[in-house]
């Protein structure tokens, strides 16, 4: 006999619509990747999509697990994130292999949804990060700031992400340019200040709010990634805790030492703007999975990312540290459960029974 | 984006009027028998009485096979303190007293007394109304109301009378009636509080003067708005409206929860293991309300309730007035169920009600609504389990703030303690956290287990410590009897070998029988002897 | 001369250290034998015996003492098998006995003779009788040994299943899919006898 506990009624909601709801609030900013990179764009999205889900379908076969699961949109989540966070200079065999490293090492090896104890897809990014410094820090130039670029046709598009640059006749030099945290890091190293770096780089608050500076694919445009992480905090899909607490401890904090010394410490706006912030904040750092699942442990995530970020940033030896400290906040997740629990009713807090 | 605001809201502490901690909002569409007059149920042809229908002792059965009963006549009589006892709903003949099948989600059975109604429906008039109660000593009433049977109608069916004392350390500042039925489909308080506003009104007075509190309050949510209405007219008729208000509350469940309901009201959190009066505060469902003013000033102990019957597979859903001890089978007869085959039947509301494994089970004190479901619309809700994604949304509707997930993985891999280290026994398995699942992890399920298997360990705990007094004493029992044997054994070898050396001595001394030192020989023989007794004495208080 | 410092910094250390060891040595001293006294404290207190020791304690002292596996108490089941693994510190073994439901004995009164063997045999005294009278078992106390079917000439003696009680019913695991799976791979584990904690 099988016994069926209440409640005899659920509220509708599936892992199938949460992660299908993640990936439809990241449609503006992919298309945002698509108008600033072309078919180049196009290429990393759908190499990384199709390689997450052929992946994650062949390591379900093998384990003979119900391969219906690829269809969880977990692994597309991953796929299209993956391609969200690679460069467009990327070439297509290192798409292929963060794919397979996201869905295999990131995800399945720990025992596939659910147990994975970093995201994915930063973890991939990671790892390229860290093997492949030079590819993964080019940008190539956005297709509106250099119109006279052959670059973003379909056949040059093409030749270059199978080929390389070599096949196209183009150098690094000539397609790539520094993303606005790169330039930065290179000129506060040779004392040139903050304010003069950013003239220097025709640097506008405007530009990066709607997208339009070098960088990740999904990194572009601050309003489109803010445009859909809006809507999925307003569907209550993410919690509002970790992008509010995470970007408010980088406002805070880059305040505070552009105070002190504006000289040496970049504005807050620039650095809530720059790099991946805003798309660690809303769709990386509140991946359930590898993130606290108490409110007031979400805060204490956040607050870490914050804090790791901007310190990788302006001490660190990489420009950008979004990656890395929503990466080791991961890591700090079952402590944070552990130490870090909401007050039980009728109990103080601090004292458990 | 306001909405957004309003979720802000409800995740900060943000003092009394953010309610409660957590809650799901339900949709109105299940209250089907919304609005609909309470009709009386007939007269079914056997009424079964199983002799527990409340939280505590079990009563012990008063009557005789084959005796005439009357009706409100008491059957069975209350055992311990926390114990009321049951009475017949009709007048009949005492058909027989064994056990059967009681709404539990185990389907196990219990001693039921069955009585076979003789159709007069002839009252027992023992229990004299009482209409002036203030002027009556609170102990009696208090008497009263226990020898009525009464226990809490809102489902939980707690003794009421062990709630209703005056006591100096802790005195009641609040009396709260619970008018917030928050379980989806179920309509019975909110019909009651429509059409016995004054008979509530008055059972809340009979409280408030029982516990010398001064303060009332009517909690009923925004979804039941001319129950406030009527509240509030019956409160002006009665001119009780200086002391008792009504407090209209936003609809979010559980907040019929009694914790959850005070935390709401007052702001206050009943401390963990101590009860509502230890802060001030006394709680009681509409229907208890209701029952009271019928033992008080009726006269009349609880042998009926009003029920919801409804559900998605009930043609004729309908509130009805219900004599304890029905079967639900013919109860669901009533209101257009005619085939039981793809239906199951649920007891209570969905969110904390049981599936019945059969249903001729009877209905009982605490039956609040008795659900038909489609088997289907069950199976949509009990959904098979997928791996826990730790978004979080248990914890973030969980009205006593545990972290589900965590709590329940420790649970399915037996790790009690650490289960208990997050306070599993804080979990009022109000279902929130399973509703909201994307995974559909039977938390609550999975909670249920873990307690049921703590409960368990301890009983085995218990039983083993007993077990080990007993046999170390009888080991300290056995070694005793061993060491007074084998003493008993000494002492008489030591009378054996003392009685040899007396006799060789003697020998010698025959021999030596002119000896004229004889008479020295026989006095060493006398004072050996006592030697020998002073001797064993030391030894007997060793053993 | 630079050598000395670091003589006397550690020559400081250690006599420190001894000190301390010293000192908590004499202050924290346990008498007795602590892990038998724990592992005891695990059992279930049957007294069966078919651990092959006279009792629960016995076994405990064995246990202690690394002179017999963990494994071989059958009430107890895996659940105490693995807590006393954990405290012994060593790797858990499948028991290879199958619990059954609990029992207790129960003494047909019309057929027993009144010879008070059982009495004797009963490591709880829950018997109760004298000599040429009926005897009973009290069944609360009964730890379903059967240790008193034994020696009964007559053998009045049964072993009865206890009625599940209402209110120590409790929920079993939930049916669903997942759960299933897990409790089949467990025992698949458990019959492997490579069970790790």
């Amino acid at each position: 006999m099988i016994f069926l506990s209440s409640p005899h009624m659920h509220g509708g909601n599936n892992i199938q619509l949460t992660m299908f709801s993640v990936i439809i609030a990241l449609i503006p900013a992919a298309m945002v990747s698509v108008f600033l990179y072309g078919w180049l764009a196009v290429f990393i999205l759908t190499t990384c999509i199709g390689v997450s889900l052929a992946t994650e379908y062949f390591v379900l076969k093998w384990q003979g697990k119900d391969t219906q699961r690829v269809w969880d949109g977990s692994a597309g989540l991953t796929g299209l994130l993956l391609a969200l966070v690679l460069p467009a200079a990327v070439p297509w065999w290192m798409a292929v292999f963060a794919a397979v490293f996201a869905i295999v090492l990131g995800k399945q090896l720990y025992g596939g949804l659910g147990h994975n104890p970093f995201n994915p897809a930063l973890a991939a990014r990671v790892v390229l990060l860290i093997s492949f410094p030079v590819q993964m820090t080019s940008w190539i130039v956005p297709m509106h700031m250099d119109a006279s670029l052959d670059m973003y046709s379909f056949t040059t598009s093409l030749k270059f992400f199978f080929l390389g640059p070599d096949a196209v006749q183009q150098t690094w030099d000539a397609i790539t340019m520094a993303s606005p945290l790169g330039y930065l890091k290179t000129e506060l190293g040779q004392g040139v200040t903050v304010t003069e770096a950013l003239v220097n780089y025709h640097y506008s608050t405007l530009h990066a709010f709607i997208g339009r500076e070098a960088g990740s694919l999904g990194e572009g445009s601050a309003l489109a990634l803010l445009m859909g992480g809006i809507w999925l905090m307003a569907r209550h899909t993410i919690s509002w805790h970790i992008p509010i607490s995470y970007l408010l401890t980088m406002a805070v904090l880059a305040g505070l030492f552009n105070l002190i010394n504006p000289d040496v410490y970049a504005p807050p706006m620039f650095h809530l703007l720059a790099g991946g912030l805003i798309l660690c904040a809303f769709f990386m750092a509140t991946d359930p999975v590898s993130s606290p699942s108490s409110g007031i442990g979400k805060i204490v995530f956040g607050i870490g990312c914050g804090v790791l970020t901007w310190v990788i940033r302006t001490f660190g030896n990489y420009p950008e540290g979004a990656m890395f400290a929503v990466v080791l906040m991961n890591m700090a997740t079952p402590l944070i459960d552990y130490y870090v629990r909401p007050r039980v009713y009728g109990h103080k807090r601090g004292k458990q029974s | 984006m306001f909405d957004l605001w309003e979720k802000i809201k409800q995740t900060l502490p943000m003092g009394t009027s953010a309610g409660f901690t957590g809650g799901v909002v339900h949709s109105n569409q299940h209250k089907r028998t919304a609005g609909q007059a309470i009709i009386a149920c007939p007269l079914p042809e056997l009424l079964i009485h199983p002799v527990k229908q409340h939280i505590g002792d079990p009563c012990e059965p008063m009557v005789e096979v084959g005796e005439r009963v009357l009706k409100g006549q008491m059957i069975a009589k209350a055992q311990g303190y926390i114990s009321v006892p049951v009475h017949a709903s009709t007048s009949g003949t005492v058909e027989k007293i064994e056990e059967h099948t009681i709404p539990h989600p185990s389907g196990l059975g219990l001693t039921s007394i069955f009585i076979k109604p003789d159709g007069l429906d002839e009252v027992d008039e023992s229990l004299h109304p009482l209409p002036n109660y203030r002027s009556v000593d609170a102990a009696e009433l208090r008497e009263r109301i226990r020898n009525a049977g009464i226990a809490g109608l809102g489902g939980a069916v707690f003794p009421t009378f062990v709630k209703l004392v005056k006591d100096q350390k802790n005195p009641i500042e609040t009396v709260i009636l619970n008018g917030i039925e928050c379980e989806p489909w179920l309509t019975c308080d909110h019909q009651l509080m429509l059409e016995k506003a004054h008979e509530i009104i008055s059972g809340m007075d009979i409280i408030l003067h029982l516990v010398g509190a001064e303060k009332g309050i009517i909690a009923i949510e925004d979804n039941k708005p001319d129950a406030v209405e009527m509240m509030q007219k019956t409160l002006q008729e009665m001119g009780l409206n200086e002391h008792v208000q009504v407090q209209v509350l936003p609809t979010r469940y559980p907040q019929g929860g009694e914790k959850q309901l005070i935390q709401a009201l007052t702001g206050k959190e009943v401390p963990a293991g101590q009860l509502p009066m230890h802060i001030g505060v006394l709680s009681t469902n509409v229907g208890t309300s209701k029952a009271i003013y019928d033992a008080v000033c009726l006269g009349e102990p609880l042998t009926e309730r009003v029920i919801t019957v409804s559900g998605d597979a009930a043609a004729k859903p309908s509130n009805m007035l219900v004599r304890l001890g029905t079967s639900m089978h013919f109860l669901l007869e009533q209101c257009g169920v005619s085939s039981f085959e793809d239906i199951k039947v649920m007891h209570g509301g969905p969110m904390m009600g049981e599936l019945l494994s059969q249903d001729d089970v009877p209905v009982v004190k605490g039956s609040n609504g008795i659900l038909a479901m489609q088997k289907r619309s069950i199976m949509r809700a009990h959904f098979d389990e997928e791996p826990c994604i730790r978004c979080g949304d248990c914890g973030d509707v969980c009205p006593a703030g545990l972290m589900p997930n965590l709590l329940a993985s420790h649970c399915k891999e037996n790790q009690f303690e650490r289960a208990e280290d997050y306070n599993l026994f804080d979990c009022i398995e109000c279902g929130a956290c399973s509703y909201v699942c994307p995974a559909h992890i039977p938390l609550v399920h999975y909670f249920r287990y873990g307690k049921g298997q703590v409960a368990q360990i301890q009983r085995e705990k218990a039983f083993a410590e007993e077990s080990r007094i007993r046999s170390e004493k009888r080991d300290a029992r056995l070694a005793k009897e061993l060491a007074e044997k084998e003493e008993k054994r000494r002492i008489a070898r030591e009378k054996k070998e003392a009685r040899a050396k007396a006799l060789a001595e003697k020998e010698a001394a025959e021999k030596a029988v002119v000896d004229k030192d004889s008479a020295e020989q026989a006095s060493a023989e006398q004072t050996d002897k006592p030697e020998v007794k002073a001797d064993d004495k030391p030894a007997e208080d060793k053993a | 001369m630079a050598f000395v410092y670091p003589v006397l910094v550690f020559a400081g250390l250690a006599f420190a250290i001894g000190v301390g060891l010293a000192l908590a040595s004499r202050y924290f001293h346990v008498e007795g034998d602590p892990l038998a006294d724990k592992v005891d404290a695990l059992l279930p207190q049957t007294q069966c015996g078919q651990c092959g020791y006279p009792g629960c304690r016995p076994y405990a002292n064995a246990v202690a003492g690394h002179e017999v596996a963990v494994n071989h108490c059958v009430p107890g089941g895996e659940r105490t098998m693995l807590a006393i693994a954990d405290i012994m510190g060593v790797e858990p073994q499948a028991i290879e006995e199958e619990a059954t439901a609990p029992v207790v004995a129960h003494i047909r009164e019309d057929e027993c003779i009144g010879c008070t063997l059982c009495i004797k045999a009963c490591p709880v005294d829950c018997i109760i009788g004298a000599p040429k009278q009926y005897h009973t078992i009290i069944s609360d106390h009964c730890t379903g040994c059967t240790l008193c079917l034994e020696p009964c000439p007559v053998d009045c003696i049964d072993m009865v299943e206890t009625p599940e009680l209402l209110e120590h019913w409790s929920w079993p695991v939930p049916g669903t899919k997942r759960a299933i799976k897990a409790e089949k791979r467990k025992g698949k584990h458990d019959a492997q006898g490579e069970l790790s904690v």
